[in-house]
């Protein structure tokens, strides 16, 4: 065994690790949104972030057909995707709330989560409807912005690209921005206390179908945001892409202590330096034998391993148990 | 309606709808219509108000007698019954674990894999990889030892996830579950080295089918028919027997105490304790007992496909599963049946002889409001929306009917309660 | 006028409900209908080359039906969706030989939906032709009505580790497959061959991952290959090679015909320039007919072709071809008669002459080395013959 190399390899798998990490973290914080005020495992969330993903992609085409992608400043157009990005998947969670969980507010909870279900087989292929009118393509690709692909290179063997910054950054911001919102303004309080208590909160004043279409909208905006910079930082998208990482996401969500928002963030990073780690080592370290095939298996055992210490994950959970 | 709660009217309403449909397949073997309008006959039985003796013979009659002559006209209906059985067994299954004992499982399959494979390796060449020799694959007659050993197995991977996930509830259940129906999953995809067990993504082949032991019997009676002919019936037969017993299990295990102490479980955890339930002998029963079916009918999948490979195993179709107990009513032993053959009549019929009927429409040419459909632009073939409309179907279906098709009784009440 | 229209309309429906051929709209002289199914993933993540399949047929089908059409058959496509599916393929299966219309099925895209559906097929020696079906099982069985037109993964793991070592003369390989069925198996064989001749194997890794190869490109940055070869599909391979270039990887690239898609320099740009992939299918700047193909079919559905629609179009050729020596003074075909007919089929297409052995697996398959000449997707037809091999299609392993 190459000890020279494992060690050699290390700070960039761990930077690897935390890039993929943040990744997961913000796509997390939509799932976590959610679960906190209705305890409801929003399985269309892996779309809706797909969506955001899409509208970054045709909006950048369409920059790109107009001339004005060079032209522009980079840090405009990513302003301005991000933000097209958020309105169009924040709309979308609002109306899938409205259109197919509200009618199932008072159902047992496994009701929401196969209306969910068919939200996310319907949305997949409804994508991929109208890109294939509208592109006759639904495997798109994100142009590529020279300022993003710059890449810091801080010895001769690790490296970090622009657009893995952003990333970071971004889901920095977000995590930020959401703990206040939800610690710092009215609506946070309202959503708290509707998280809380449906019927007190209610009783106390507070429109409690209005409070969860803003936790949607929130959610929903995060996810479109994280699928923004998920096409930058990958490039290729299709209708079913963002199943997997929306999967993981929720692990990581769980991880965690699923409904708490610096949870989300905890777990995403957890997972995505377990899988950093598992992928680059395990075929070094074992001689061939086991390869980077068994990153998940390695994620998910060690999940169960911490939920059987910690059953309610790392921070635990914020919502408390109904009697 | 009031015409099926008059047992008279009743039977003699059903049998002769039963008939006439059934004469209507055998006329038009290719309607995928008619033979919709034969399921819909058999439901109808099920719901028409007769002595139940009767209801009986005319079950055993029409599943064991007027599906498979249907089936020898037409192969594609007999798949999709042994298809809906496979399904069926697998819903009563699962149905066990989310249904009565409240434990999220979205990770199902992983027993469905383990019972596959079971059978796969012993029953192909493929074992001698792993043992050396030649002594594989074991002959046919093994499969049936191979069915009790594929519950033991299933039972037991159904313990082995039970024990670490006693004390997690709700969602974190279900993560954890799903997680190991991943790791199950991935496992048979990279099994194939150092040592291998799986043959990985190139899947195993071919596995033995049970040997036809009544050959003689059939010669007797003067019947030639080749193993083409046979084992599509065969399968069947199998299948049928393996959800009648699944059926009575279930039956036997919802209204004794065990299926109680479950029930009490799945409503308030605590207080199931408090009135005595062990917990966690009744939870880890729970799983090895859904698993234990779901082993079961692996393993005749497994012969049924002659091949298996991890493609069979993924997270979409534990999904699925979960989807048809719901859809036909949580807890309920005739809902979790419905769901499953809805389910499944649903994808591998109705959507298909949809897009196939479109498709006829397009190559016929045919004008509907003036717009000649041979332009369709490829982009909106039907064939590429299938499980769009089926995802439809699950939101309308949660919205308009959130208790399921046939909901069980006592969880019916519950429903109508409010929160 | 309308009403009798309408008549019209809502007679076709009658009849299609019951299952009944349209008697309506067929002519007077025609002498029923020939059927052609395609089986192969239409929905879900694998759509976009199932579609490929269907759309392959569907062109090959509208080019040769004359003949037939002339002698006064109707020739239909009857596209099935396998969903990648073993069991709702096998379903279709059912349901293709159900309809005795069906003469030939075109599939499917995955080996391991193939093999239990072809056990169907074989219950009624219905013909398969595979266009992508690699896995050497499929023919290996000896099935008299199973066929291929694509190569096989043991041919196709040589081909390549024969121009890795002649012509690249690379010393050290680093390989990743897919974990499918098509990709793990020809690396495994492209492997077993560079071992064989002396190029050392720097590392080795399957993975489903489809966005983020940071993990992976790590190691294999700081082993630093002479070749990257990739076993799998472009639409993971095109996001691998660009992000591995990216990072720092100098190496050469290469792959299999999953590769063989304008796609591939759409997703990865220049980052694949240069690189070299085999492939049964000629290039299109030097095999007028593989021009033509790709013209026309960009023509009636507005996309370059993709990898594997030149194999569904040549399978439906063959199959047209043998339907045609079937029928030949207006006899009604038949399922046997069109098995038996492919087999004497000759036939030179876009992916060289085919010639079927005893076991359905064409006698000698003639690989191309291609290199992709630019990083513009609209010239995907410049890349460049770099090499071509004649192999004789292995004996069947028993």
């Amino acid at each position: 065994m190459d000890v020279d190399l494992l060690i050699g390899i290390f700070p960039q798998v761990l930077l690897d690790g935390i890039i993929l990490g943040f990744m997961y973290a913000l796509i997390a914080l939509g799932y976590t949104m959610v679960y906190g005020v209705l305890e409801f495992i929003n399985f269309a969330h892996s779309e809706i972030f797909i969506v955001g993903a899409f509208v970054g992609v045709e909006i950048l085409l369409g920059l790109k057909a107009a001339g004005l992608l060079e032209a522009l400043p980079w840090v405009l157009v990513l302003l301005l995707i991000l933000a097209a990005g958020m309105v169009v998947s924040g709309t979308l969670a609002v109306v899938v709330e409205r259109v197919a969980y509200r009618p199932l507010r008072n159902t047992p909870r496994l009701i929401p989560l196969i209306s969910a279900i068919g939200v996310s087989f319907f949305l997949q292929d409804a994508i991929r409807l109208f890109e294939s009118l509208w592109n006759n393509s639904f495997n798109l690709v994100y142009p590529t912005i020279d300022a993003l692909n710059h890449r810091f290179e801080i010895t001769e063997t690790i490296d970090v690209p622009m657009k893995s910054l952003v990333v970071i950054v971004a889901a920095l911001l977000m995590l930020w921005a959401l703990h206040a919102i939800v610690r710092r303004t009215k609506v946070g309080k309202a959503i708290r206390a509707v998280a809380e208590d449906q019927a007190a909160a209610s009783l106390m004043g507070i429109n409690v179908n209005r409070m969860i279409s803003i936790t949607f909208l929130i959610g929903g905006a995060m996810g479109g945001a994280a699928g923004v910079l998920f096409g930058i930082q990958y490039g290729l998208i299709n209708p079913y892409t963002g199943f997997i990482p929306g999967l993981k996401a929720f692990t990581a969500a769980v991880l965690g202590g699923i409904g708490n928002i610096p949870g989300a963030m905890l777990g995403g990073l957890v997972l995505g330096l377990l899988e950093a780690f598992a992928a680059s080592y395990l075929s070094l370290l074992t001689g061939g034998a086991f390869g980077a095939e068994y990153k998940d298996i390695f994620a998910f055992s060690v999940l169960i391993l911490i939920l059987i210490f910690r059953p309610k994950g790392l921070l635990g959970e914020v919502v408390r148990e109904r009697a | 309606m009031t015409l099926l709660n008059r047992p008279l009217p009743a039977t003699i309403l059903v049998v002769a709808l039963l008939a006439l449909t059934a004469y209507g397949v055998s006329h038009f073997p290719r309607s995928i219509v008619v033979f919709m309008l034969f399921q819909a006959s058999i439901l109808l039985l099920y719901f028409a108000r007769m002595p139940s003796w009767l209801k009986g013979v005319l079950t055993a009659g029409t599943l064991g007698v007027l599906m498979p002559v249907l089936g020898s006209i037409n192969a594609y209906y007999l798949e999709i019954a042994v298809q809906v059985g496979i399904f069926v067994a697998l819903a009563l299954g699962l149905n066990i674990v989310v249904g009565l004992a409240g434990l999220l499982d979205l990770g199902y399959v992983a027993f469905f894999a383990v019972g596959a494979y079971s059978w796969a390796i012993f029953g192909s060449p493929h074992a001698n990889s792993i043992f050396g020799g030649g002594a594989f694959p074991l002959a046919g007659w093994w499969f049936f030892v191979f069915l009790l050993v594929g519950v033991a197995v299933a039972a037991g991977a159904g313990i082995l996830l039970g024990l670490p996930v006693l004390r997690l509830h709700g969602d974190y259940l279900a993560i954890v579950t799903l997680g190991f129906g991943e790791v199950i999953r991935v496992l048979a995809n990279n099994l194939d080295k150092p040592i291998n067990i799986t043959n990985g993504p190139k899947g195993i082949t071919p596995i033995s089918r049970p040997p036809i032991f009544f050959d003689p019997v059939l010669r007797a009676l003067g019947i030639e028919a080749g193993p083409n002919v046979v084992y599509p019936l065969y399968l069947y037969f199998l299948v049928l027997i393996i959800v009648g017993v699944t059926v009575l299990v279930n039956r036997r295990l919802e209204d004794s105490h065990v299926g109680r102490a479950w029930e009490a479980i799945r409503e308030d955890q605590t207080a199931a304790q408090a009135m005595g339930v062990p917990l966690v002998r009744m939870k880890l029963l729970a799983f090895a007992c859904g698993a234990s079916f779901a082993g079961a009918v692996g393993v005749l999948f497994s012969a049924k496909q002659v091949f298996i490979n991890p493609e069979s195993f993924t997270f979409m179709e534990s999904i699925g599963v979960l989807a048809m107990i719901i859809l036909g009513g949580m807890g309920s032993i005739p809902g979790a049946i419905l769901g499953a053959t809805v389910v499944t009549v649903l994808n591998l019929q109705v959507l298909k002889g949809l897009s196939l009927w479109l498709n006829e429409l397009r190559n016929a040419g045919i004008e509907i409001f003036g717009y000649n459909l041979a332009n369709l632009p490829t982009q909106l073939e039907p064939a590429k929306y299938e499980r769009m409309i089926f995802g439809l179907i699950l939101v309308l279906m949660m919205i308009f009917r959130p208790q399921g098709i046939l909901p069980a009784r006592r969880r019916h009440r519950e429903l109508e309660e409010p929160r | 006028m309308r009403l009798a229209r309408l008549r019209l309309v809502i007679a076709s429906l009658v009849a299609l409900a019951l299952g009944l051929p349209m008697a309506s709209t067929a002519d007077a002289q025609s002498k029923g209908t020939i059927k052609i199914a395609t089986q192969s993933p239409l929905s879900g993540g694998q759509a976009a080359l199932g579609e490929g399949i269907k759309l392959g047929t569907q062109l090959a089908i509208e080019k040769f039906k004359g003949p037939l059409e002339k002698a006064g058959f109707k020739v239909e496509l009857v596209p099935f969706d396998d969903q990648a599916k073993p069991d709702v393929g096998v379903a279709n299966a059912k349901n293709v030989i159900s309809d005795k219309d069906i003469m030939v099925v075109i599939g499917h895209l995955n080996s391991g939906v193939a093999i239990p559906s072809s056990e169907v097929y074989r219950e009624a020696n219905l013909a398969m032709i595979s266009p992508a079906n690699t896995n050497p099982t499929i023919t290996d069985r000896g099935y008299p009505n199973i066929f291929r037109v694509c190569g096989r993964d043991d041919v196709q793991g040589v081909v390549g580790s024969e121009f890795a070592a002649g012509t690249l003369k690379a010393k050290s390989v680093y390989i990743i497959h897919d974990k499918t069925t098509y990709g793990q198996g020809v690396a495994e064989f492209f492997k077993a061959d560079v071992e064989k001749k002396g190029i050392k194997v720097l590392g080795y890794e399957g993975t489903e991952e489809k966005s983020n190869f940071d993990p992976i490109i790590t190691p294999m940055k700081a082993k630093n290959p002479d070749l990257v070869y990739f076993g799998g599909i472009y639409e993971q391979a095109g996001p691998f090679f660009k992000q591995a270039r990216e990072k720092g990887v100098k190496a050469k690239f290469m792959g299999p015909d999953g590769m063989d898609s304008s796609d591939l320099t759409k997703i990865a740009g220049k980052t694949v320039v240069g690189m070299n992939y085999t492939s049964v299918a000629g290039p299109v700047s030097v095999y007028p007919k593989a021009k033509q193909f790709a013209e026309e079919y960009k023509k009636k559905f507005g996309k370059n072709p993709e990898p594997f629609a030149a194999q569904a179009y040549d399978s439906t050729a063959i199959a047209i071809k043998a339907l045609e020596a079937v029928t030949k003074g207006g006899k009604a075909p038949t399922r046997d008669a069109v098995t038996a007919a492919i087999r004497d089929v000759r036939y030179s297409g876009i992916t060289g002459s085919v010639e079927f052995n005893a076991n359905g697996d064409p006698k000698t398959a003639l690989y191309f080395v291609l290199q992709v000449a630019s990083d513009d997707p609209q010239k995907w037809g410049d890349n460049k013959e770099v090499k071509r091999l004649t192999i004789a299609a292995p004996a069947a392993k028993k």
